[in-house]
């Protein structure tokens, strides 16, 4: 195995990663502060897709004006605040009920709400996948990197992540508002005696994560074919990723999400049956050692 | 009292009901049911969410399938060989999962079942997506009664859950049971009263998981295969749904929800000979559609399940 | 409706009591109605390929002949599988015991497929699976009544990896779906490659359910290999030749070939990523003016073209119709029988012959998907290079591995 190798599969396998350092991450927002483990987070990332997919290719039509669609920057922006707004929805009206309950009823309602939407879209959508015509010109092709020709498209995620994962971190860890989120977690009681409205910032909290879900999703269409079922298999990885990293932890999803893509990457080429376990493996061999998992607080 | 006649209730029940409905159906609803109550076992009573359970229900079934097709040993044998790998398996993910609670441990559990079922997507024993077909039992059951028939595979299918039904039931009215309802309710308070708690919840999830592989390998024989459907994490979430529609912690909750939930699949199967009816229509009444509807229907407005909200009633009306 | 109740019973009564001798049970339709169930995947991952389109097209066949055979009614049940062995037992229990149904037909899963075929033939049923590529079906697992119909994996296999061969794609590569569909498809092309003079070069096997190709990919690439195959199926095939084009993978006197393509993978894909692509199946709508025939009718109906699935289901419907009407009864044994000395040509299947393992063997196509601006339409998706005669296209009788096959 020559060392370039395991490099070109590393970068490749940081591609991966940006993808579950995003999933990740907007899982521990959600769980820091709701203390719920978002099961529909791979349905909204699924439903992310779907949006840039409607909204390039069949919302002019349903709207009566063919040329109206919306491109692939601006789904950037959309995708994640249809899916927000729709986050908003499930919170007031559903996920709200549950704080009293016991933590799993949120698991077992937001499981509900994934099947339903998988469910649904399986209905309208083909299980191989949609085409997705609208990546822009400039972020086609493929760019020299020295050791490898690399998609500029990948490049673009990865950046795309970094930023946004960075930024998340920065606002909860440096910032007013994040310090608000973080005395929310610890004692929502004491916040709100300071006149904060914590159950506002509870909404818009689970509406940032699953926010950050569909941005995912839009970031995916590159690469992947939007499918009614793309992220039922993911999610559960980034199950297994949230508990390595060390539940709630915003620096240890997100660190543990790229370090994981480029784990399995490299397995990809050292031992490819094993690519798909590694991840499940990896986690076994944490909580033997670290239950807390690698970022976590006992 | 009250329990003899539940006890006998459901015997009797399950004596007369192939005379009045389809055995395979029934059979495999007994299975479903039994695989509910021994998930109810650690939700219900020891608080704790395996999201992992098809692995023990998948994996026994392939083990019996393997026992009796293969190896051409007796269904029992089968039985017992698919009960005691589940139960292994348990012991395993409990002394990985145990040391933790509520969401982290739903969440390694699930994780772990993940591992499994690569495992039996990708073994040569499993058949991959062709399963393992022609579970047939050779040889009678203990060498003496053949269950080739419909009927005979049915009650030997209602005798074993039946049996497993019981030990549920013993456990959970025995001092360890107490101990479990113990912990759930208060596990610092049972930690200082001297309990070894990590050492009696492991036993809950290894007892939990040998019963659920029980009904797997029950199944395997009652529908004479083994298949991915039974082993993927689907069916994980198949069983919370059973035991929250029929009623956590109630000793007869699990039965009912199982019976309803394979009832309606089985009845939303046929719908589909509506092939004019709109997408929407179709939609909404598609499976997994239902499912979460269903989920979504307990969690937010049902949460005591069936038997649970007829108890609340009557323990109510009782006190007017 | 009463009339045409007591006009199948007269009509029962003369015919049976003109042909008293030939009726199997004492009457030639059993309870006086042939049943036809079409039990599909129609809420899951193959329900594009199946579905409520192949209900459509069984409907289309029964309609053909105006809902009647020998004076009796034809109907059409159909249900949801859900993918999972117990539903589809239980619901193919019930229709032969309670509703009678006599056939069963689509199928699609594999592992439903064996479990149903299993017990339709225990109980003396015909079932016809047109959608599961599984060769079990007709190897180890098949059963006297059990009919597998539009095609497998080992001919899909077979014809691509022959044909491209002699096109000079000497050199190959896999990636491989690791399970055993996917070693399936690998092991049947890796006989063929070697057959002709092929020599394969390497194999990478990938998860079920990946997202990402492309360490995959340049796994493949780095072989050298002009030729590489994708030994999967459904969104991991898209994936694979969407991230394949993306890296630049084909080209270079290199090609991609699938092992196992529905047109509603290229119709996934579109023409721009899937294009170039080179492919065994078993029926495409363009083929001539009967294929287009059907396809085109559908389509009106569906809103789709067929699947090779689909179309399966038509023309396995049509043709159990057809051998019920001279077998005059609807007898398992008796239409089985005729079917096995019918020679089918229709719409939909060319040159089929039906064997004693229940493989129905007939005309395969090679074909290769358009470029982008060779397209005239929609549904112009493919160019049919070559007909591959069945014989040369299916496993030889003398390899089963079925017990039915006298040797």
């Amino acid at each position: 195995m020559e060392f370039k190798q395991v490099l070109q599969q590393a970068m490749l396998g940081l591609y991966n990663g940006a993808f579950y350092a995003i999933l990740s991450l907007g899982l521990a927002v959600i769980f820091g502060l709701l203390n719920i483990i978002n099961f529909a987070h791979g349905a909204l990332y699924m439903l992310g897709a779907f949006v840039a997919l409607i909204g390039l290719t069949l919302l002019g039509g349903w709207l009566g004006s063919p040329d109206l669609a919306i491109g692939y920057w601006a789904s950037l922006i959309v995708a994640p605040v249809v899916v927000g707004l729709l986050g908003v929805v499930i919170e007031r009206t559903m996920l709200r009920r549950l704080y009293q309950f016991d933590h799993l009823y949120g698991l077992l309602l937001t499981f509900g709400i994934a099947l339903v939407i998988q469910g649904l879209f399986t209905q309208f959508f083909n299980t191989s996948g949609e085409p997705y015509p609208g990546i822009p010109p400039v972020l086609q092709g493929a760019t020299d990197l020295g050791f490898m020709i690399f998609p500029k498209y990948r490049l673009w995620v990865v950046s795309v992540s970094l930023a946004v994962c960075l930024g998340t971190w920065f606002m909860i860890e440096r910032t007013q508002l994040g310090a608000y989120l973080r005395a929310g977690t610890e004692k929502p009681d004491v916040v709100r005696a300071f006149g904060i409205n914590v159950p506002l910032m509870i909404t818009l909290t689970y509406a940032f994560g699953v926010g950050l879900a569909a941005l995912a999703g839009v970031l995916a269409v590159g690469t992947v074919q939007p499918s009614p079922v793309m992220g039922a298999e993911m999610i559960i990885k980034v199950f297994a990723i949230v508990v390595i990293g060390g539940m709630g932890s915003i620096i240890g999803s997100v660190a543990t999400g790229f370090l994981l893509g480029m784990v399995e990457g490299v397995t990809k080429v050292i031992y490819p049956e094993a690519a798909d376990v590694v991840i499940f493996v990896l986690m076994a061999i944490v909580l033997l050692l670290r239950p807390a998992g690698l970022f976590g607080k006992e | 009292m009250m329990d003899k006649r539940l006890w006998i209730g459901l015997a009797l029940a399950g004596l007369i009901a192939p005379y009045l409905f389809y055995e395979v159906t029934l059979a495999k609803l007994v299975c479903f049911a039994l695989f509910a109550v021994a998930f109810n076992l650690l939700i219900g009573y020891a608080g704790l969410l395996s999201f992992g359970h098809a692995a023990f229900f998948g994996s026994a079934a392939y083990v019996c399938g393997y026992v009796v097709r293969d190896l051409h040993l007796g269904p029992e044998l089968g039985v017992v060989a698919g009960t005691l790998a589940a139960g292994l398996l348990g012991a395993l993910f409990g002394s990985l999962a145990i040391r933790r609670q509520g969401i982290y441990f739903a969440m390694i559990t699930l994780a772990l079942a993940q591992i499994v079922y690569f495992i039996a997507l990708k073994s040569p024993i499993t058949g991959g997506e062709d399963g393992m077909q022609g579970v047939k039992a050779a040889t009678a059951l203990f060498g003496l009664v053949s269950i080739e028939s419909n009927r005979a595979r049915y009650y030997f299918a209602l005798v074993v859950a039946l049996l497993g039904f019981a030990v549920v039931y013993r456990a959970i009215h025995s001092p360890f049971g107490a101990v479990l309802k113990a912990i759930r309710e208060n596990e610092p308070r049972a930690l200082s009263l001297g309990y070894k708690v990590e050492r009696v919840k492991l036993l809950a999830f290894v007892l939990s998981a040998a019963l659920a592989g029980t009904a797997g390998s029950l199944k395997a024989i009652v529908l004479e295969a083994a298949t991915l459907t039974d082993i993927r994490w689907t069916m994980s979430g198949e069983v919370v749904l059973m035991t929250l529609l029929g009623g956590m912690g109630t000793v007869t909750g699990p039965i009912v929800g199982a019976f309803t939930v394979a009832g309606v699949e089985s009845w939303l199967a046929n719908i589909g000979q509506a092939a004019e009816v709109s997408a929407w229509l179709r939609a909404i009444t598609s499976a997994q559609v239902v499912m979460g509807l269903i989920f979504i229907f307990c969690v937010l407005l049902f949460r005591r399940g069936i038997v649970g909200e007829l108890q609340h009633v009557m323990k109510r009306n009782l006190n007017l | 409706m009463k009339k045409t109740v007591i006009c199948g019973l007269v009509a029962a009564l003369c015919a049976s009591a003109a042909l008293p001798a030939t009726a199997a049970d004492g009457a030639k339709i059993s309870d006086g109605v042939v049943r036809i169930g079409v039990l599909t995947d129609m809420s899951g991952v193959y329900a594009q390929v199946g579905g409520k389109g192949s209900v459509i097209a069984a409907q289309m066949a029964v309609d053909e002949v105006g809902g009647k055979v020998l004076g009796m009614p034809v109907e059409i049940v159909s249900a949801d599988h859900q993918n999972k062995v117990d539903i589809a037992t239980a619901t193919a229990r019930q229709w032969i015991d309670t509703q009678k149904v006599d056939m069963i037909t689509e199928l699609l899963n594999s592992g439903v497929g064996i479990a149903v075929q299993k017990l339709a033939s225990e109980k003396k049923r015909i079932t016809i699976n047109t959608g599961a590529g599984s060769t079990a079906l007709t190897n180890k697992e098949c059963t006297p009544y059990g009919i597998h119909y539009a095609y497998d994996v080992f001919a899909l296999a077979k014809g691509v990896a022959a044909e491209v061969i002699k096109d000079g794609g000497k050199d190959w590569t896999f990636i491989t779906a690791d399970y055993a569909f996917g070693q399936s498809l690998e092991a049947n092309a890796r006989a063929q490659i070697e057959k002709n003079g092929g020599t394969v070069k390497g194999s990478v096997k990938h998860p079920l359910n990946t997202a990402d190709f492309s360490s995959y990919l340049l796994q493949a690439q780095a072989t050298g290999a002009h030729v590489i195959a994708l030994a999967n199926a459904g969104g991991d095939f898209t994936n694979a030749v969407k991230q394949a084009k993306e890296f630049g993978v084909v080209g270079g006197g290199r090609s991609l070939v699938g092992l196992l393509i529905f047109i509603t993978d290229i119709k996934a894909l579109g023409l721009d990523a899937a294009q170039g692509l080179k492919f065994t199946e078993g029926y495409y709508w363009d083929y001539d003016a009967q294929t287009r025939k059907f396809g085109e009718a559908f389509m009106k109906r569906a809103g789709s073209m067929p699947t090779m699935s689909q179309a399966g289901v038509y023309s396995a419907v049509k043709n159990y119709l057809k051998a019920v009407e001279k077998a005059g009864t609807d007898d398992a044994d008796a239409v089985r029988a005729v079917l096995g000395e019918m020679t089918i040509n229709d719409e939909v299947i060319r040159n089929g012959k039906l064997r004693a393992d229940g493989r129905l063997v007939h005309d395969m196509y090679l074909a290769q998907v358009k470029e982008p601006k060779a397209s005239k339409g929609a549904w112009d998706l493919e160019q049919i290079l070559r007909v591959i005669p069945g014989e040369q296209a299916y496993q030889p009788l003398a390899e089963s591995t079925c017990t039915l096959v006298k040797k």
